[in-house]
């Protein structure tokens, strides 16, 4: 790669980036839209460093990610080994597709009532809600990559003499892993998302989606804003973190 | 065998294949829905040849290693393994599509290995075993790359070298070759006639290319169209090690055109 294309492809996505905080800062300084709502570029960035060097925004984040990765912990223990089970058999598949489908189309949220009657309103709901939103997903695709193994594979291993647990460890788990990298990225984006907004909802005092909530009620806008993009670069992270992950560790995937 | 390879003895002449009957085929029965494939199928393979299985698309060439490597269930008869039944033998077996064949997460090496691993056989044992049937080819790749880094004959060399590693009493090749280029073909053919010719290995190969039938082969049997009997079995007296150009032999010729005349007459009837 010439030194051109690095820096190409290092700056184009900058581009964009550059691009959206223009328009928003002319768009705050002009007075196209009410200052109020749209606080400057600056003021965002100074709420945001405000927040984290003498405000609470550290302790939110703690709180948010301590919250998001105990649900998607929770989730992934028991979602990928009822998965890769489930989807060693087919006919057992098949016997739950329905269900899990049905829940999985199911808004979480939709749930929290449920869950705050038998959790209380406290972490423990927003943990559990979380939990249950990304389990789905992880299960899914865990059953998914079992039952799509590549049926040579499976005979290459019982030709061998390969017994049935060493099959679905060495083999089908391993078939598997890529689509279940794929679930659990959509698993923690899941979790992230019910997480922020039961701290909205369910009685919390910290965290990301309680400080988004509270800076509103307040009318602290460069607060919200400077929240948001925290909240975004999480769920950013995340992703990215799978990714690199898939990349470097499943390099068989497709293969 | 493998573990006495030290006393190699060279290819030359014709085969050694002994008049022992290995593989002892008696009554197959299987069918697939309506479709009778097999009915009543008896054949006989002996110790250390090379059989090929030529007949017309269809007619249950790959479901016949299938079952004699357990991959399928019979419906009926019974199948002998030197006197031993399939639980107590060992199976090599090269799939056609060994980009699916191979595992993809270990490296070629690895591939190799994982037989003998699964057998319970220690490291350093299965370090001597590998190194030594590697010794039988002409590995010139690296083997420490993944599957998929590999061209397609180097895979397919790999998954030959994965068969033959446990030291197999019979080696089923299911149309080894037909995934492969003209180039990459006559490369692992050459791989595969040295190996099984050191080895003396008991070998049944699926083809529905006449030539290559005939150029690994001691025997090619001819099948029928559904339900599938034998029609005839072509002894193939060339000399070993044959050379490519072999199929432009007179000989070989000849062969190739009773074969063919053979597999016609029973595609008119």
């Amino acid at each position: 790669m010439s030194r051109f294309e690095r820096w190409k492809q290092i700056g184009q996505p900058l581009i964009g980036v550059a691009g959206l905080l223009a328009v928003w800062e002319i768009a705050a300084q002009s007075g196209l839209v009410d200052p109020f709502l749209l606080p400057t570029v600056g003021q965002t960035v100074e709420a945001l460093a405000r927040g984290v060097t003498s405000g609470p925004l550290l302790g939110d984040l703690a709180g948010t990610l301590d919250r998001t990765g105990t649900s998607f912990f929770i989730a992934c223990v028991l979602a990928v080994p009822l998965g890769v089970a489930l989807g060693s058999s087919a006919n057992v598949y098949r016997s739950f597709e329905f269900v899990i489908d049905f829940f999985r189309s199911t808004p979480a949220s939709a749930l929290f009532p449920l869950f705050m009657v038998v959790f209380g309103a406290g972490d423990t709901t927003k943990i559990a809600a979380a939990t249950f939103g990304a389990g789905l997903v992880v299960l899914f695709n865990s059953a998914y990559g079992v039952m799509n193994a590549r049926k040579t594979r499976i005979l290459a291993g019982k030709v061998m003499g390969v017994g049935r647990l060493r099959l679905l460890l060495d083999i089908m788990l391993r078939e598997a892993m890529p689509q279940i990298i794929v679930g659990m990225r959509g698993g923690v984006s899941i979790a992230l998302i019910i997480i922020i907004v039961s701290e909205m909802l369910i009685g919390s005092s910290d965290g990301l989606g309680y400080r988004i909530y509270a800076a509103q009620v307040l009318f602290d806008m460069p607060t919200m804003y400077g929240v948001i993009f925290a909240t975004g670069a999480v769920g950013y992270a995340f992703n990215l973190f799978f990714l690199i992950l898939d990349r470097r560790f499943i390099h068989w995937g497709g293969k | 065998m493998l573990n006495a390879l030290p006393d190699i003895r060279g290819y030359e002449g014709t085969m050694q294949a002994s008049r022992e009957t290995y593989l002892r085929i008696a009554g197959l029965e299987k069918r697939f829905g309506d479709t009778r494939v097999y009915n009543a199928l008896t054949l006989d393979i002996m110790r250390g040849e090379v059989v090929s299985i030529f007949g017309p698309n269809g007619c249950g060439k790959s479901t016949l290693i299938g079952i004699l490597s357990g991959i399928i269930e019979a419906d009926g008869g019974s199948v002998s393994y030197g006197g031993k039944t399939l639980r107590d033998t060992r199976i090599g077996y090269v799939f056609q599509n060994y980009r699916e064949a191979l595992f993809p997460w270990m490296s070629a090496r690895q591939n190799i290995h994982y037989p003998l691993k699964i057998a319970g056989i220690p490291a350093r044992e299965r370090d001597e075993r590998v190194e030594r049937l590697i010794s039988l080819f002409d590995v010139s790749f690296d083997l420490g790359r993944y599957p998929y880094q590999l061209s397609g004959g180097q895979q397919q060399l790999v998954s030959i070298m994965r068969a033959l590693v446990v030291d197999p009493d019979i080696l089923f090749l299911d149309e080894p070759f037909s995934s492969l280029d003209y180039e990459m073909t006559l490369f692992v053919r050459e791989q595969l006639q040295k190996a099984l010719h050191l080895t003396n290995m008991t070998t049944i190969l699926v083809s529905h290319d006449l030539e290559e039938a005939v150029y690994l082969a001691d025997r090619v049997i001819l099948l029928s169209r559904n339900p599938s009997r034998v029609v005839d079995i072509v002894p193939v007296p060339l000399a070993w090690p044959r050379q490519p150009e072999v199929v432009a032999s007179e000989q070989f010729v000849a062969l190739r055109a009773r074969t063919l005349e053979t597999f016609r007459k029973e595609l008119r009837n």
